[in-house]
């Protein structure tokens, strides 16, 4: 009982903060005063001036996108080059060498994409420096990025006839100024006073208890983790990632942590209905993806606490639920509220081994993943998609009221649905192709930690992870090979980019078209019957085609497992 | 596009600056100033010593001590084969073993035998039986401790409700009575019970 | 729906052609248009090949044989969709073609002289060339009258036998290659070239031969050739998933789970949806020129519609008496009876009408009596019998005539009725001042109820109208229209039409004068009168064979009702695929995990079975659906959120339940036939 209710608060906090902070986010996209005015705009104008940017200069949704395209090139190349080279840099007291070719490259294209996908052992194969002035300003940069996308999506629906999505600098620059810094400055100081270190020393050597040394690593963690979290990164400090004492000390600090990394995504769609001047709008959205979030957690949490009947016959309590690969200060609720939230999110930090949660309770990150990572999916990435979702089940669906469909009140035709299915194709290509291909290489199948159907999850997750940017593992399979380093890498790459172009383009095609007044016989995108038709549209026409690999994998286990076979 | 170089590569170099260098190092001297325990790791001291983290549990296989949950961490020994390296905290990890996992049912099958023989019969508290996502779980519920309390009580030769007073005392209820699970912090329990003088 | 259509639906005749059609069209080079369909086309062939070397090979041959059957069938199903629909119109298009004339045509080369002329076959006739036709001669070719008046029988085109008045000059100049001439004679110049007349156009039309993919058809069809294509992808990747798990997949499995989850359903019957509904619009006599003016027509958000003949029955009726003081109503009646019994003109005749509807006034012409007719000049008519005259006319023209200061309650009538947007008459007996009748332009009835329904549907119905404001003001409370255009020019029509546009609005009007012309061209659905100008026949991109300018707001119905029907049925095949899955994957997994029985819920007999039952359900869903996809989903004029819930509920929710009871059925007569049971 006490679980529902501690899923219960997250959700209010979340739903509380959405509000003032999706609005809040208006004005930043609509380039209008805030409270942090005075303290940023020095900054603000500063950068400009020193990168030569016009802040009046409106992009096409073909300079948008080129200008994200080579921001990105060149802070991956950067990425790269750190990697390879960290052992020359500063802030390495544990003198950890340069990073292999195949690792690096995995690494910088996942923290680009904001997938934060890690092949690598953070405490053995990281300086502090790499994860300061590498990974972290990736962390900024990148969901900064994504929100910036998801506003040129947003000022698409903002009028009839326009030529520009905005000015991906300033979008850039200001979502990070104004949005990312700040909040992760107040977290940074919350999570240390919490527990979590923030230090340049070298790792720490005690002399435990029982007289045995004990080598604690230990970092710069607090300013990383803040960011890890509210840009739905989740590129964890430490390899056990947020359920490591060290990154995620207390119960308080999951909240907190959980917190962050949903707020955002949960935002954009309130930021929406003010950009369009209709906040039903927003909610509808916002409505859509927090079902499906909840259920989620909530089947999670069911198949988590009801615990493994296995275990308990042989003897264990099953008050805890299921404990394998979870932390005592979390328990079942928060850590399947958090792995899920993580996931739903494209954050994929987790509180407790995935790979060790029950075969339904394992299903449901996967699934969430699948669905395009709409609940509430990544920073920018999350909002997007869901209107990818929201543009095909208007399509779908709007033709029963008898008019070519429209989403606020722009038209959706051939054009549009083309750049959809093609952005929609990509995904589902990357995963289902890469992961099938993988279970019949035997470099594919030697990654594999489990044998039996929870193998094949786990090389689907990878897949699914990666390609939807997300980040979270099955962690048992080991990802550093070049199979994986590469292929991952590439899917990465273009779950995110190959998604985007396509996104962009719709954004441009709509604002060009006639923004058409709403009258009675317009399709309504607001109300509960509509949110009823996005959800089925987001598992039928996103999660459909993953049924049959999820049977062989997940499900199967769990029907193998109710019958006692073990692998 | 070429025009678009000149800004990004001086927006990445200006946020590298910003967000990668000078934030971080203020930070983190602030943080050494203003609470140097939580930013150096919350690190417990003895005699000048260090002996461990509040935050990370440690290995204990003594009768005097209660138990830590089991730990998945490995490591190589010195001719490259993999050996178990509990609570290990220069890494962290978790088992990764699945539900269907015959090594897990037959590792956690073990443990409740063995956890039996150590501390008498009856159900066995699941955290006790398995290993944590970290490997470096600092706690075990409030369910194991009690339930350890009398075998280390008599390793002690302490009466058992001393034992047990001093669990409740360190016992982390929930936050609020509803975030979190009842726990204890393994090495705070077991300090506590070498400066306890019964 | 009429006992007509549905026999019509299953036409033998139809029925049997369309058959062999189906077949004619399996050929894969054209049926690459359709790609669900295509896809399933060539699934079929790689299962009838497996199925063929087993029984070659002696292998079990019986269950890829009979998913291989279906699967044809599935095709075939989707041909046959399509050649009936093809077919309806087709046996149109023979009456029509019939109607098309080589007999030879007169060509004049001079056009003074009419009896010098040259015998030419009506093929060879060029735009802008001179022809005479006289009475009996079909007319070879589209024209403009030049020069005569004539009777036309127009029924090889409308179907309405009672022949129209055509003549030189103004709006009933233009006539139709294929229709007859009755009487008298017509010198036309040919407005169309050979093979690209009005009827050729609408042969091309109803036979669905020359129909290009509507915008939102187009739309649609990228949709389902993603769909197809990403289910492409998981039942491909299946294999290494299959491998992996030891899972023995074949290809008969693997192409039943693929057909299921294409979606078929739609993919083979979406030309359908659309050559029916332009077989729609032509039963109701109107021709479009494209597919997409259709689908425009769905979309409208305004009516343009004339006041005259739309929304009134354009004859100005009476609807009142006003006596002034002294007089008694019945005697204004009488005198006004009268004064209109030798008035023929539509508002003398209801003027008689109505006082013997209101006052049972049944008045004979009094023998020896003149009739004073209307003229111009003194606006005024009526009746001289001995030495007793009545007379009734334009207000002041009377008031003339009797020279009387008018009283006070006679001016307040006049006003009180021309400020009602009515007109006025004055009666007068014997010169003296009887009162005022009120003529009234009357609103059909039941023209406020349609235009409610509009509003619902969320369109806008405006009124165009030459009367002044005042009236204009009037008819429009009355009809209940949401705007008015007073006093309008063919440039204030325009303009409207302009400025709604540039609102993003969509704009339906229809028109038959050459003055609208340029709005007919300017709007979304412009509809042009049959018995109109050649002009606005051009300018349109729909043709009202019946000239009924009501026929607007059907028009606009057949459209939605298009987009309706191709996406309830879209939705319906799309949300099949759940139950599908229930169906097929436990049976293809269960070999490999015998515990994923408990995926099959409706507990189907056997694997085979279980696949089997799918796919014949996929099949014979198609053809259940061909009669639903002919006559389009029910249209209702309610708003589109109630449009919404309902199909929502009936194609969606439904789509989902109804293939469960379906494979079950399927299953269960599978097995008590013994058939892989």
């Amino acid at each position: 009982m006490t679980g529902w209710a501690q899923i219960a608060l997250l959700f209010a906090l979340v739903l509380g903060a959405a509000f003032p902070l999706g609005a809040y986010i208006a004005r930043l996209y609509n380039g209008e005063r805030v409270f942090l005015t005075p303290v940023m705009a020095p900054f603000e104008r500063g950068f400009y001036k020193l990168a030569g940017i016009d802040p009046n200069r409106q992009m096409r949704w073909q300079d948008y996108a080129v200008a994200l395209l080579m921001l990105s090139a060149v802070h991956a190349g950067l990425l790269y080059a750190i990697l390879r080279l960290q052992y020359y840099l500063p802030f390495n007291p544990q003198n950890i060498p340069g990073m292999a070719p195949n690792l690096a490259f995995n690494t910088a294209v996942s923290f680009l994409t904001n997938t934060n996908w890690q092949a690598y052992a953070p405490e053995s194969q990281i300086s502090n420096g790499a994860q300061m002035f590498g990974l972290t300003v990736h962390m900024f940069l990148s969901a900064a990025a994504g929100i910036a996308a998801a506003g040129a999506m947003m000022r698409a629906f903002s009028g009839g006839h326009l030529t520009s999505l905005g000015n991906f600098y300033v979008d850039l620059t200001r979502i990070a100024l104004y949005l990312l810094l700040p909040v992760s400055i107040i977290a940074a100081v919350l999570l240390l006073v919490a527990g979590v270190p923030q230090t340049f020393a070298p790792f720490a050597v005690a002399h435990t208890l029982s007289g045995e040394p004990q080598t604690i690593a230990r970092g710069p963690v607090a300013f990383m983790e803040a960011i890890k979290e509210f840009g739905t990164n989740g590129g964890g400090f430490f390899n056990a990632n947020s359920s490591h004492p060290f990154e995620n000390p207390s119960a308080a600090t999951l909240l907190l942590e959980n917190w962050l990394l949903l707020v955002i995504s949960f935002s954009l769609p309130i930021t929406f209905g003010h950009i369009v001047k209709d906040r039903k709008q927003g909610i509808a959205l916002f409505a859509a993806m927090a079902i499906l979030l909840v259920l989620g957690v909530a089947g999670t949490y069911a198949a988590e606490a009801h615990g493994n009947a296995l275990q308990i016959a042989a003897g264990a309590s099953p008050l805890h639920g299921n404990m394998e690969g979870k932390e005592m200060r979390f328990g079942s609720a928060l850590t399947s509220m958090f792995n899920v939230s993580a996931t739903g999110t494209s954050t994929g930090a987790i509180a407790g081994a995935t790979d060790s949660f029950m075969p339904l309770g394992g299903l449901v990150p996967l699934f969430l993943m699948q669905l395009g990572e709409v609940t509430p999916g990544g920073v920018g990435s999350g909002f997007y998609t869901m209107i990818v979702f929201a543009l095909l089940s208007v399509f779908v669906a709007g033709l029963m009221v008898g008019r070519t469909p429209e989403y606020q009140g722009k038209k959706i035709q051939a054009k549009e649905i083309k750049l959809a299915m093609l952005a929609v194709l990509i995904l589902t290509l990357f995963i289902l192709g890469g992961a099938a291909f993988s279970l019949m290489t035997k470099s594919g199948l030697g990654s594999l930690a489990n044998a039996g159907p929870h193998g094949l999850s786990e090389m689907l997750y990878a897949w699914t992870s990666a390609t939807e940017n997300n980040g979270s593992a099955m962690a048992g399979i080991s990802a550093n090979t070049n199979l994986l380093d590469y292929g991952l890498g590439a899917a990465m790459a273009f779950g995110r980019f190959a998604f985007l172009i396509p996104v962009l383009a719709i954004a441009g095609s709509l604002a060009a078209k006639p923004k058409l007044p709403p009258s009675a016989g317009t399709f309504p995108t607001t109300g509960p019957l509509f949110i009823g038709l996005l959800i089925g549209v987001i598992i039928i026409l996103g999660g459909l085609q993953f049924m049959p690999a999820d049977t062989l994998g997940p499900v199967a286990e769990h029907y193998l497992l109710a019958s006692g076979k073990l692998f | 596009m070429f025009r678009e170089l000149r800004p990004a590569l001086t927006l990445v170099v200006l946020f590298t600056l910003l967000t990668g260098l000078v934030l971080p190092v203020l930070f983190t001297g602030f943080a050494q100033l203003a609470f140097p325990f939580q930013a150096n790791g919350s690190l417990i001291r003895q005699n000048g010593q260090i002996i461990g983290s509040v935050r990370i549990g440690q290995n204990f296989t003594a009768p005097v001590y209660f138990q830590s949950r089991p730990s998945a961490l490995t490591g190589t020994d010195a001719k490259g084969n993999s050996i178990a390296t509990p609570y290990d905290a220069s890494e962290s990890g978790a088992s990764n073993l699945a539900a269907t996992s015959k090594a897990l049912e037959d590792s956690v099958t073990a443990r409740i035998a063995a956890y039996r023989a150590q501390f008498g019969p009856g159900p066995v508290p699941i955290d006790a039986v398995t290993a944590s996502g970290s490997g470096l779980d600092p706690d075990i519920s409030l369910a194991d401790a009690l339930r350890q309390a009398p075998a280390v009580a008599a390793a002690r030769h302490w009466p058992v409700p001393v034992v047990i007073g001093l669990v409740h005392k360190l016992a982390q209820h929930p936050l609020l009575g509803f975030i979190g699970e009842a726990r204890v912090d393994v090495l705070v329990l077991n300090l506590a019970l070498d400066h306890e003088k019964p | 729906m009429s006992n007509a259509e549905l026999i019509s639906l299953f036409d033998r005749g139809i029925v049997m052609r369309a058959a062999g059609d189906a077949l004619r069209k399996l050929n894969p080079i054209t049926l690459a248009r359709n790609p669900v369909i295509f896809v399933t086309e060539i699934v079929s062939m790689m299962v009838s090949i497996v199925g063929v070397e087993n029984l070659l090979t002696g292998q079990p041959a019986g269950f890829p044989i009979t998913v291989a059957i279906w699967l044809w069938l599935t095709v075939l199903f989707a041909t046959f969709a399509e050649a009936i629909a093809e077919g309806r119109g087709r046996a149109r298009a023979e009456s029509l073609r019939r109607a098309r004339s080589d007999t030879p045509a007169k060509l004049l080369s001079n056009m003074k002289d009419r009896r010098n002329f040259k015998l030419v076959p009506a093929p060879q006739l060029k735009r802008n060339d001179l022809v005479l036709v006289e009475a009996g001669d079909l007319i070879p070719s589209d024209g403009e009258i030049i020069e005569g008046i004539a009777s036309v029988n127009e029924s090889a085109i409308t179907g309405e036998s009672a022949p129209v008045i055509r003549e030189a000059g103004g709006d009933r100049s233009a006539v139709t290659g294929g229709t007859q001439i009755i009487s008298d004679w017509l010198v036309l110049r040919i407005t169309a070239d050979a093979g690209a007349t009005f009827l050729d156009r609408m042969i091309a039309l109803v036979e669905g031969a020359s129909r290009r993919k509507t915008p939102n058809e187009i739309a649609l069809d990228i949709l389902l050739a993603g769909l197809t294509i990403i289910f492409l992808i998981a039942v491909v990747t299946l294999v290494g998933f299959g491998y992996y798990s030891d899972t023995k997949l074949n290809i008969p499995v693997l192409a039943a789970l693929l057909v299921c989850l294409i979606p078929t359903t739609i993919g083979g019957l979406l030309s359908a949806i659309g050559i029916a509904g332009m077989d729609r619009l032509v039963r109701f006599n109107v021709v479009a020129t494209s597919g997409r003016a259709v689908e425009a027509a769905g979309d409208v958000d305004a009516l343009l519609l004339d006041k005259t003949g739309t929304i009134t029955f354009g004859n100005r009726m009476a609807a009142g008496l006003y006596p002034i003081t002294g007089i008694a109503e019945r005697d204004l009646a009488e005198a006004a009876s009268f004064a209109s019994l030798g008035d023929a003109t539509p508002e003398g005749r209801s003027i008689v009408s109505f006082m013997r509807e209101q006052f049972s006034i049944s008045l004979a012409m009094p023998a020896g009596s003149a009739v004073v007719p209307f003229s111009a000049n003194t606006r005024v008519s009526g009746l001289d019998s001995g030495d007793k005259s009545w007379r009734k006319g334009a207000v002041d023209s009377i008031l003339k005539s009797i020279n009387v200061q008018p009283p006070a309650d006679f001016n307040d009538a006049v006003s009180k009725v021309a400020r009602s947007g009515a007109t006025p008459l004055a009666v007068s007996a014997n010169g003296r001042l009887l009162g005022v009748i009120e003529l009234k332009d009357i609103v059909k009835p039941g023209i406020r109820e349609r235009f409610a329904a509009l509003r619902k549907m969320g369109i806008r119905t405006v009124m165009v109208t030459g009367d002044n404001p005042v009236t204009a003001a009037a008819i429009a409370a009355e009809a209940g229209v949401d705007d008015v255009i007073a006093q309008a020019t063919p440039q204030d029509k325009l303009d409207y039409i302009r400025k709604m546009q540039a609102e993003g609005r969509l704009v339906a009007m229809c028109g038959d004068g050459t003055n609208d012309a340029p709005a007919l061209a300017q709007a979304d659905v412009g509809v042009a009168m049959q018995t109109g100008t050649q002009a606005a026949r051009e300018a349109g991109n729909m043709v009202d064979l019946d000239s009924d300018p009501t026929k607007l707001i059907e028009i606009v119905e057949i459209g939605k009702q298009l987009l309706i029907t191709r996406g309830s049925l879209t939705t319906f095949s799309i949300a099949n695929d759940i139950a599908k899955y229930f169906a097929i994957l436990p049976a293809i997994f269960v070999t490999t995990y015998p515990q994923l029985q408990a995926l099959n819920l409706m507990h189907l007999a056997s694997p085979e079975s279980a696949i089997l039952s799918a796919v014949i359900f996929n099949a014979l869903i198609i053809v259940a659906l061909v009669p639903l996809a002919l006559r389009g989903v029910k249209y209702r004029a309610v708003g589109a959120a109630a449009l919404l819930r309902r199909n929502l509920l009936i194609y969606g929710l439904g789509g989902i339940i109804a293939p469960f009871i379906g494979i079950k059925a399927i299953d269960l007569l599978l097995h008590a036939l013994h058939v892989f049971s």
